[in-house]
């Protein structure tokens, strides 16, 4: 177990968590400690703001985990993001008690507006933050479980999956909208008040929030480098090239997938329960099958398949965002479609991973004098990409 | 049934399997015994790489007997039981991963437990080392060891894909030709390499060069529209006015 | 009130009435000193009035009665005559009642209501349904008609008698004698009466006469209970049956929608395996074809809109494929055999385009019209189909019919297929394969512009109208089974008709989640969809 994580710990692996940690050190001091005049001073909104980043690159971390090294491009991974913000919903909306507009002590005001008596079965227990943690982790794991359980193992692959996970959000999207779910319908869960018995909106729970969204993504960092480190790793990676040939070596593919994907779930709902104490609501717009998709552009952008391309990616994809729709809110949609347009023609490795590849060539280069013993550590891309990409459409085979 | 119980590794009796309407293999029987090589020829569409499929479970026959050992039936298992029982196979175009380095390749297909969470928490021993080398060694790969499998020339992959066979230390070898694409050298090397790997389990190689089939100089079986049109040595095989027929065309 | 009493008043009425108030330059039918009598005084008077009026038969007196019931009617307390007055303002604005002239205004205090109490409601009530049936207007006796048998009202049969011996009309008359055989049930009439009128209901065969039926069979004992029972359970199963027919028909509109929508991904996707997720964006530009159509129509060429739609299919073919030729030479042929990142760029583009029409066309619906013959519905038996849903079904078929002939009989399609199956080969026999690519995704994007033009008449025409289609085409095509376009016709007829049957017990969001689960299922038990290709060749 100790060599597990151990393991992880690379150079790349360390340098990523441990800015991570300072940073979850570093930016609710500046927000606590400084004057609010202060040229060091963070504003609470700046906090939240890049603590909500900061959950979309953990989101991210958990597509890159099956995507970049199983190659199952998910289009339903905003599903298990808002499944674990549901369960931290509920969680807060029980904590209201009897402060809402209704005053009512047993029943969340859509409840009330909605008439119904008693509180039903599924809410109960997310009147403890434990219960409530626990679900965050469970709920989307399950689902992930029984949906790859299926999927894996009847051989659904490559777009097939893909548009079947979308279909999955979908239909949870059409779910929660229905009143009768008991999710608040249309409107969501909102208004929340506190957490753990501290006010939500104060400025050291917002910055304890982000310090909590800096450790959460520097755990996922660790657990996603241990995972490609082990030999657990090794066989994602054989699985995403070459699916049969794994099954011809005795490795159940199905399995192997199914882990990844459960262990990626789980970590989208972490991510989903931090965000959502951060920006004060979830509804279900967060199923949208466009908020999966632009999950992808995220990692697509910063490079798949690499450690901290997704983190990269989700921080400049968002920042752009929130720059672009407080500018030029029209423009916005061009910038993102162009995004993924660009992305898949011109920069297939992203960000990260094409600077890594131009980096060990460059390292290559100057080591061609000893070619034959040298380590090669060049970042390979996943068979469907263009290294001299056939002209030869799928169905053709 | 009295031939299966008769210790032969593997068994096929009567199988047939249709695609569509189209009969890839019709009533094909054959049986290699422990330790024996075998080479398989016959033309295109033979049947040759369904009968492979049928054997590591990827196909299902619509009828007849495949067993293995004696008295694993085969049909009712899927490809990866099958390899854990001892089932390796080589795939035409040579399949390795090519994202991995040599070594990582030959780690992967070292017999061991295939389960999810041994894998996570797997740490490679010395007598895991010491078997990878071995394999490096007899494969002659070991200078190229942490390169990465996608950048070998081909002979190299063929190479490392038997390599891989031979980590996998399975009873029965699937051989799908083996030196296509290889220069002289190479085809008589693996000739030797295949032929040293008979020595301690049976071996079922399809090739089409005929002179590497001459080199094994091991039993033929001639495949022919689904079913075993000869059966003997090379000489003999090719001397019959059917097997004549069917290669020239009539 | 029986009948023979109520008779008895009239006569009474007329007497009492006749000796002070008619003198003999009016004529008998005068209503004018009828109307004035009902503000004469207590409840009773006012009935007696209100029943004299009905006896005339005159419909002009129907808007008199109708304000009595409204609590408009009122007596001016200088003259004691009857007008209508509705407030205005803050004085009240009056009407003649019979003649409806305007007699100016008065306030509050100057005129005394006319007031009414429950009986009399019951009535007034019966006294409009009586009079109107007298109507020379025909609808006016169709829905008066219709109201008796509603109300069920027994003192209605009367009039009702002689309204269906003046009626002319056959269809009024068939409702007057259904609200008869409705009023007998609740009257004092003979059983043997009673039962044929229990058979001429139970011939109707709809919801009201179940409502009836259900009525007699809670009160009524013996012969009737059994003709009752026997009648309702015909009708269920006569209704079940329609009901049946219903969901069908519905749900091939449904399916004919949906194969619209995806037929055109059936060829990119199912022959070309490309996945292109702007798919729904070339519904969406045809649909905007349309729009642009019609709007040039409107201002230059009012005359040619009937022809607007035939005029819109070939310019949306045009726009949907140019813009899929141009996506196929510009982007998704540097992405063959990388069907996932052709996913995401064509993703991208679908953005692209939604937010260049929302800046050109803006985020609004925008107004669509239907032209003549697409408007309006007709019966058969109990359903009722739109022309509209008709046309599109029939439009659905003749493209699919239009592709399989396209792709089985020309030498573009046997270019097509044979790129499909075996490309090299295809490219050393002399086919110009990256045209032939370029051609078919502009076919597939062609059809998607076309279906566009038919959804607008159907559904709203906004930037976002695509993204509603991509992921139901998407099922379609998977659950037919890919590269097959029958597969595509039968998945998107068999998915619209289970939709419709899972609707009336599920309701429509829940029917739609359902299915989608159900297509999920179905997809992990045959990845391969409904007519699934075997073999070697789709192994990959």
């Amino acid at each position: 177990m100790s060599h597990f994580f151990l393991r992880a710990l690379d150079r790349q692996a360390s340098l990523a968590i441990l800015a991570l940690l300072v940073l979850a050190a570093v930016v609710p001091a500046l927000n606590l400690l400084t004057p609010p005049g202060s040229a060091l001073h963070l504003s609470t909104f700046t906090v939240s703001l890049f603590g909500k980043y900061l959950t979309y690159a953990l989101l991210a971390v958990a597509l890159n985990l099956v995507w970049g090294y199983c190659g199952i491009l998910s289009l339903g991974h905003g599903a298990f993001f808002a499944l674990g913000g549901y369960a931290m919903g509920m969680y807060l909306m029980r904590q209201i008690g009897s402060r809402g507009v209704y005053g009512n002590p047993l029943l969340p005001d859509f409840m009330v507006f909605l008439n119904w008596k008693t509180l039903p079965w599924f809410w109960h227990g997310f009147d403890h933050f434990w219960f409530a943690a626990i679900m965050v982790l469970l709920v989307p794991g399950l689902l992930a479980f029984v949906f790859g359980w299926f999927a894996f193992r009847s051989r659904v692959t490559g777009v097939y999956l893909s548009i079947i996970t979308q279909a999955l959000t979908y239909a949870l999207l059409l779910s929660f909208f229905r009143n009768d779910m008991g999710f608040g319908g249309n409107n969501g869960l909102t208004d929340f008040k506190d957490i753990l018995g501290f006010d939500i909106q104060s400025d050291a729970t917002r910055s304890v929030l982000f310090a909590a969204s800096a450790v959460a993504l520097a755990l996922g960092v660790l657990v996603t480098s241990a995972i490609i480190r082990s030999k657990y790793g090794k066989i994602l990676i054989a699985v995403r090239d070459a699916e049969s040939r794994t099954r011809f070596l005795g490795y159940r593919p199905e399995r192997v997938k199914l882990f990844a994907f459960v262990v990626s779930a789980c970590m989208a709902g972490v991510a989903g329960a931090l965000y959502v104490p951060q920006v004060g609501i979830i509804n279900p717009g967060e199923f949208a099958p466009a908020n999966s998709i632009e999950i992808v552009i995220w990692t697509a952008v910063g490079g798949r398949a690499t450690l901290i391309g997704p983190i990269v990616g989700a921080l400049l994809v968002n920042a752009g965002k929130s720059f672009f729709t407080g500018w030029l809110p029209e423009l916005w949609l061009f910038v993102l479609g162009g995004l993924f347009v660009a992305v898949t023609l011109f920069l297939p490795r992203g960000i990260i991973g094409t600077l890594a590849h131009g980096w060990s060539g460059l390292r290559q280069r100057r080591a061609s004098s000893s070619a034959e013993t040298g380590t090669d550590a060049e970042p390979r891309l996943p068979p469907d990409m263009p290294a001299g990409s056939k002209y030869e459409p799928a169905a053709a085979e | 049934m009295s031939e299966r119980a008769n210790n032969n590794l593997l068994y096929l009796n009567d199988v047939n399997v249709s695609f569509d309407g189209f009969k890839a293999l019709r009533g094909l029987s054959l049986v290699i015994a422990e330790g024996e090589m075998r080479a398989i020829i016959g033309p295109n569409g033979a049947g040759k790489t369904t009968m492979m499929d049928v054997i590591t479970g990827k196909t299902k026959p619509d009828t007849g007997d495949v067993y293995f050992g004696g008295d694993i039936d085969l049909t009712r298992r899927d490809e990866a039981d099958i390899a854990s029982l001892g089932i390796g196979r080589k795939f035409q175009k040579p399949t390795v991963f090519e994202s991995h380095t040599v070594w990582d390749n030959l780690q992967l297909a070292l017999s061991g437990k295939r389960s999810v969470f041994a894998a996570l928490f797997h740490n490679t021993d010395a007598r895991e080392q010491a078997r990878i080398d071995e394999i490096l060694e007899t494969t002659r790969l070991g200078h190229l060891r942490n390169r990465l499998a996608g950048g070998l020339s081909h002979g190299q992959k063929q190479w490392l894909e038997i390599g891989m066979l031979l980590a996998q230390d399975p009873k029965l070898l699937l051989v799908d030709e083996p030196v296509a694409g290889m220069t002289d050298e190479e085809t008589v090397q693996t000739a030797t390499l295949l032929r040293r790997i008979a020595e301690t389990r049976s071996v079922v190689v399809v090739e089409h060069d005929m002179t590497f089939v001459r080199d094994l100089g091991v039993k033929v079986t001639v495949l022919h529209e689904g079913s075993v049109l000869a059966e003997g040595s090379l000489d003999h095989v090719s001397a019959d006015q059917k097997v004549i027929d069917v290669y020239l065309g009539r | 009130m029986t009948p023979i009493t109520r008779i008895v008043l009239l006569l009474g009425l007329v007497l009492v009435l006749g000796g002070r108030l008619f003198s003999p330059a009016q004529a008998a039918t005068d209503l004018a000193p009828l109307v004035a009598a009902l503000g004469q005084g207590g409840y009773d008077q006012t009935e007696q009035a209100v029943n004299a009026i009905t006896a005339t038969g005159d419909s002009r007196a129907a808007p008199v009665i109708q304000a009595l019931g409204d609590g408009d009617l009122y007596a001016r307390k200088s003259d004691k005559s009857v007008v209508i007055a509705r407030r205005k303002g803050s004085d009240l604005a009056l009407t003649d009642p019979i003649t409806g002239a305007d007699l100016g205004t008065a306030k509050s205090s100057e005129l005394e209501k006319v007031r009414v109490n429950n009986k009399l409601r019951r009535v007034v009530r019966s006294a409009i349904g009586t009079l109107t049936l007298m109507s020379p207007d025909r609808n006016t006796r169709l829905s008066a008609a219709n109201a008796v048998f509603q109300a069920r009202d027994a003192d209605a049969l009367e009039i009702l008698d002689t309204a269906i011996a003046k009626e002319t009309d056959a269809q009024v008359r068939d409702a007057m004698e259904n609200a008869r055989a409705a009023a007998i049930l609740n009257s004092q009439h003979p059983e043997a009466e009673k039962i044929e009128a229990v058979q001429r209901i139970a011939a109707l065969g709809n919801d009201d006469a179940l409502k009836v039926l259900n009525a007699v069979q809670s009160s009524a004992q013996g012969d009737l209970r059994t003709a009752a029972a026997k009648a309702i359970a015909g009708i269920q199963r006569d209704l079940a049956f329609w009901n049946a027919g219903q969901n069908v028909l519905y749900g091939l509109s449904l399916g004919s929608v949906l194969l619209l929508a995806a037929i055109g991904l059936a060829i990119t996707f199912g022959v070309m395996g490309v996945i292109n997720m702007a798919h729904g964006e070339m519904v969406m530009l045809g649909a905007y074809t349309t729009y642009v159509v019609q709007e040039a129509i409107r201002t230059s060429a009012p005359g040619l809109f009937d022809y607007s739609l035939a005029i819109a299919l070939p310019l949306a073919f045009i726009v949907a494929g140019a813009i899929g030729l141009v996506i196929e030479r510009t982007i998704i042929r540097w992405l063959y055999g990388r069907p996932l990142e052709t996913l995401l760029a064509t993703w991208g583009l679908s953005l692209i385009l939604q937010q260049a029409v929302r800046s050109i066309f803006g985020p609004n619906n925008r107004q669509v019209g239907a032209p003549a013959w697409m408007s309006g519905a007709f019966d058969v038996d109990h359903l009722t189909i739109t022309y509209s849903r008709l046309w599109i079904l029939v439009f659905a078929l003749a493209v699919f019919v239009l592709l399989n002939v396209l792709l089985r009989a020309t030498s573009f399609g046997l270019q097509m297929r044979a790129v499909t199956q075996n490309r090299r080969m295809a490219a050393s026999m002399g086919i110009r394969t990256p045209w032939v690519d370029a051609f078919t995704f502009a076919l597939g994007s062609g059809v998607a512009g076309i279906a566009g033009v038919a959804l607008s008449q159907i559904d709203n025409v906004s930037p976002n109208l695509g993204q509603s289609y991509i992921i139901d085409s998407f099922m379609v095509v998977v659950f037919g089974g890919v590269g097959n376009l029958w597969g595509t016709l039968v998945g998107a007829l068999s998915l619209g008709v289970l939709n419709k049957f899972l609707e009336p017990y599920a309701g429509a969001v829940l029917a739609k989640i359902l299915v989608l689960v159900l297509i999920i299922l179905f997809i992990q038990k045959r990845p391969r969809g409904l007519f699934a290709l075997k073999g070697r060749a789709v192994e990959q």
